[in-house]
C-alpha cells in the first residue's frame, strides 16, 4: 500500500447524528445532571466517597484511567515524530486528538473531585516538591497546554484560505487570515521542542500517577503496594499507547465508515507485543520479588482483580503474537481492547480495590451518580472527537492529489 | 508562597529501576525544623476514665455543635467503635480489659501530630504544615479540597465536610495551635479530670512514659505508641494491653513519606533527568531524521 497518498482530510462519509449519537448525548446530559448536583449541593450529595475512602472512580477511571488511556499521544509522537516512523504520520493526529480531549477532561473531571474546584489554580502558585500529586498536576497542566499548541496546525490547516466571518466581522477575515499563516509558520519551525517536551512531560506524569500511591503505605494492599509502582504506570502507560489508537481507529473506521488502515495498524499490534512483555515482566518479577503471591492463595476481591488485570493482559499478549490476530480487523481490534482493558483495570485496582483503609465501616462502591458522571464525560469524549473529526482534517484517507506533509522535522 | 527548593520541584519521574538503589535513610527525613522543645501530649490509657470530657472541650473549643456537658455521660456510644470526623475532632472508644473485666480501658484518638508528616509531605500546596512546637496544622487559604491527605494518612485521621459546596474544610484535631500560641492548654488537656493526658516536652514525655513504665511493667505493655512509629508522633501512649488489640495501626519505624519523597527527589535532582531525557529524545529526532530508513517511506 502507498502510505503517501494518505492526506488527513475532515470526514464528510456520515451525518453526525445517528441514533448512537443521540445515545451517547443522553448518556452525556445524564452525566452532566449529576455534576450540577455536585456543584450545588457538594461532592457528599452525589458520591459514595467517605473518609474512609477519599478517592473513588472519579479518580481511579476519569483521571488515572484517562491519562493511561490517553498516552497514545505521546507514543505515536514519540515513533512518529522523535524516531521519524514517517509513514504512521497517519496516526498522529488523530491520537492527538483523543490526547488532547482526553487530557481536557482529565483536567475537568479532577477540578469535579477536589472540593474547593474553584481554587484549582491554587497548585501554579502554591508549591509542594515533595507531594507527588504536585508533581502530577504542574505536568498534566503544562502537557495539556503543550497539546493544544501541538493542535493547533490542525486547525490554521482547516481555516487558512476559509476564513469566512459572517456580517460585520467579515472584515476581519484578512487580518485572521494572515495570523493563521503566521502561526502555521512560527509552529511549524519550532513544533519540535513542543513535540519533545510533550514525550519528556508524559513520561514524568505517567510514572508520577504511580508515585501517588507509594505513600499510602500499608493502607495499600500489599499486591500493589512497591516502591516501582512509578515504573510499573510508565511501563503499562507506554504498553497501552498504541493499542489505544489501534482501538479508536478501528471503532472510528467502522463508525464513519471509513477502510481502516490495517497494514499500519498491524504493525503497531506487533509493536505492542514486547512492550506488553516488558510491562508484564516488571509486574511479575516485582510480585515474586515481594513474595506477594501468597495473597493470591486467599479468594478475595484483591486476589480476584489483580489475576484479572494480568490475565487480560496475558491473553492479549498472546494475540498480539499471532500473525492471524494481526492480519484480522476484529481480532487486532478484540486484543488492542483487552490491552485498553487491562491497564484499566490495573488503575481502577490501584486506586480503588488496592485502597484498604485500617478503620472501615462500609465498604466502597461507586453510587450511581458517579457512575453516571464517569460514563457522561466519557460520552462528551467521544461526541466531542467525532465532531472535531468531522471538522478538522484528523483522520487521513487516500487522496492522490495532494503531496505529504512532512512538518514538525528538525531543521538543520 | 513557600520558597521555592528547585530540588524539590519537579522531579524524576524517570526514577525506574534505580528506585531500589535509593538511600533508605531518605532524604525525606528533611532539615531538623523542629525545636528541640516541641510540645507533645502523653495519654495514660490505664488512667482514662472515659467521661468524654475531651470530646465535649474540643467541640466547644474549635466552634463545632456541641451537645451539653450532662448528654456526654450516656456511655452507650461505647458499643461501636467510632472514629473522629468533621463533627469530632477526638473521640473515645472502649475496649474489654480482659485481666479485669470491670475496668475496661478507655481510649482516646486524635491526630497523632507525626514528627514527619505524611500529610505535609502528600499536600499539593503546602496547605499542612507542621509547625516547629509540635502541631500539624491546615490553612484553609490555601487547600484545594483533593483529599490526598486523608489518603496519605497512616492514622486515617482527616476528615472532610462532604456535604459542604462551598470551602469544605479538611477537618483534624490542629493540636489546639491557637489556644497554646495564647499561652492556654490543649482544650481536651484541661478539661481532663483525672489527668490521663499530660502536655509537656516531647522529649520529657518520652523520658516520663518509659519510666512510667519501669515503675509498673505489672501495669502497662513495655512500649511507648508513638515515640518510634513512622519516625515517632508528637503525641504518645501508655496502654495495659497491646496497642494492636485496641485498634492502633501496626507501623513500621520509618517515616511515612520516605519512599515516596526518595522517588520524587532522591536521585534525579536538580532537573538533570528530565533535561536528559529531552536531550536524548531530541539526539533521537535529529539523527533518525537523516538518510530515509528502508521501513520509513518518506
Amino acid at each position: 500500500m502507498d502510505h503517501q497518498s494518505l492526506t488527513p482530510t475532515p470526514i464528510a462519509t456520515k451525518p453526525y447524528w445517528t441514533p448512537g449519537v443521540a445515545a451517547l448525548a443522553l448518556l452525556a446530559l445524564n452525566g452532566i445532571g449529576f455534576l450540577a448536583a455536585r456543584l450545588l449541593f457538594g461532592i457528599g450529595s452525589v458520591t459514595n466517597l467517605s473518609n474512609q475512602h477519599p478517592w473513588g472512580i472519579w479518580i481511579g477511571v476519569d483521571v488515572a484511567g484517562g491519562v493511561a488511556l490517553a498516552a497514545g499521544g505521546f507514543t505515536t509522537a514519540a515513533l512518529g515524530h522523535v524516531m521519524h516512523r514517517e509513514k504512521y504520520h497517519a496516526l498522529v493526529r488523530p491520537a492527538l486528538l483523543t490526547a488532547m480531549l482526553g487530557y481536557t477532561f482529565v483536567a475537568f473531571g479532577v477540578c469535579m473531585d477536589v472540593g474547593r474546584w474553584y481554587y484549582i489554580w491554587h497548585p501554579i502558585f502554591m508549591w509542594n516538591g515533595s507531594s507527588a500529586l504536585f508533581e502530577v498536576g504542574i505536568c498534566v497542566t503544562i502537557y495539556l497546554n503543550v497539546l493544544y499548541i501541538e493542535f493547533l496546525p490542525v486547525v490554521a490547516e482547516r481555516f487558512i484560505g476559509r476564513v469566512d466571518l459572517p456580517g460585520p466581522l467579515a472584515r476581519l477575515n484578512g487580518p485572521l487570515d494572515r495570523g493563521l499563516r503566521a502561526l502555521d509558520r512560527g509552529l511549524s519551525s519550532t513544533m519540535f521542542v513542543f513535540i519533545i517536551a510533550g514525550v519528556v512531560l508524559s513520561t514524568l506524569h505517567q510514572s508520577s500517577l504511580g508515585t501517588l500511591m507509594v505513600i499510602a503505605g500499608p493502607k495499600m494492599h500489599p499486591l500493589w503496594q512497591t516502591p516501582i509502582l512509578p515504573l510499573l504506570f510508565l511501563l503499562s502507560a507506554i504498553a497501552v499507547g498504541l493499542p489505544m489508537v489501534i482501538f479508536e481507529s478501528l471503532l472510528a473506521a467502522r463508525s464513519l465508515g471509513l477502510k481502516p488502515e490495517m497494514p499500519l495498524l498491524s504493525d503497531l499490534g506487533r509493536m505492542t507485543a514486547p512492550l506488553i512483555g516488558i510491562y508484564l515482566a516488571f509486574k511479575i518479577g516485582d510480585m515474586v520479588v515481594r513474595e506477594t503471591f501468597v495473597h493470591l492463595t486467599v479468594l478475595d476481591s484483591a486476589s480476584v482483580m489483580f489475576m484479572l488485570e494480568i490475565g487480560i493482559l496475558m491473553l492479549a499478549l498472546r494475540m498480539l503474537l499471532s500473525p492471524g490476530v494481526l492480519k484480522s480487523p476484529l481480532l487486532l481490534f478484540i486484543a488492542a481492547a483487552l490491552v485498553v482493558a487491562g491497564v484499566l483495570v490495573n488503575r481502577i485496582d490501584n486506586f480503588v480495590i488496592a485502597f484498604t483503609p485500617p478503620y472501615q465501616f462500609k465498604p466502597y462502591r461507586p453510587s450511581f451518580g458517579e457512575i453516571s458522571v464517569t460514563v457522561g464525560f466519557i460520552s462528551l469524549l467521544v461526541l466531542l472527537y467525532r465532531a472535531a473529526v468531522m471538522i478538522f482534517p484528523v483522520i487521513s484517507l487516500p487522496d492522490r492529489t495532494r503531496a505529504p506533509r512532512n512538518k514538525y522535522a528538525v531543521r538543520g | 508562597m513557600k520558597e521555592l527548593n528547585r530540588r524539590e520541584f519537579l522531579t524524576s519521574a524517570l526514577a525506574l529501576g534505580s528506585v531500589a538503589a535509593l538511600s533508605p535513610e531518605a532524604r525525606a527525613m528533611r532539615e531538623e525544623t523542629l525545636s528541640p522543645d516541641r510540645m507533645g501530649v502523653l495519654v495514660d490509657t490505664t488512667v482514662c476514665i472515659g467521661c468524654r470530657g475531651c470530646e465535649w472541650a474540643c467541640k466547644k473549643a474549635h466552634a463545632l455543635p456541641t451537645p451539653p456537658l450532662e448528654s456526654y455521660e450516656d456511655k452507650s456510644v461505647f458499643k461501636a467503635m467510632r472514629r473522629p470526623d468533621e463533627t469530632a475532632l477526638t473521640v473515645v472508644n472502649r475496649y474489654d480489659n480482659p485481666k479485669d473485666p470491670a475496668a475496661p480501658y478507655t481510649v482516646k484518638v486524635q491526630c497523632m501530630h507525626c514528627e514527619h508528616p505524611a500529610c505535609v509531605s502528600a499536600c499539593i500546596v503546602g496547605a499542612l504544615k507542621k509547625q516547629e512546637t509540635g502541631a500539624v496544622v491546615w490553612d484553609t487559604n490555601k487547600c484545594i479540597g483533593c483529599r490526598y491527605c486523608m489518603v496519605a494518612c497512616p492514622f486515617q485521621i482527616p476528615a472532610f465536610e462532604y456535604q459542604k459546596a462551598l470551602q469544605p474544610r479538611i477537618m483534624k484535631c490542629d493540636f489546639c495551635a491557637d489556644r497554646r500560641a495564647a499561652g492556654g492548654l490543649p482544650a481536651c488537656v484541661e478539661q481532663c479530670p483525672v489527668e490521663a493526658l499530660t502536655y509537656g516536652r516531647r522529649d520529657d514525655l518520652v523520658r516520663a512514659a518509659r519510666e512510667r513504665v519501669k515503675a509498673s511493667p505489672q501495669r502497662y505493655v513495655d512500649h511507648v505508641y508513638g515515640e518510634l512509629e513512622v519516625g515517632g508522633t508528637s503525641w504518645l501512649y501508655l496502654a495495659g494491653m497491646e496497642f494492636t488489640e485496641l485498634q492502633f495501626p501496626k507501623l513500621g519505624r520509618s517515616p511515612a513519606p520516605g519512599v515516596s519523597e526518595s522517588i520524587q527527589h532522591g536521585v534525579f535532582a536538580y532537573f538533570v533527568p528530565p533535561v536528559a531525557l529531552y536531550a536524548l529524545l531530541g539526539m533521537v529526532m535529529w539523527t533518525s531524521k537523516g538518510p530515509p530508513k528502508d521501513d520509513d517511506e518518506s
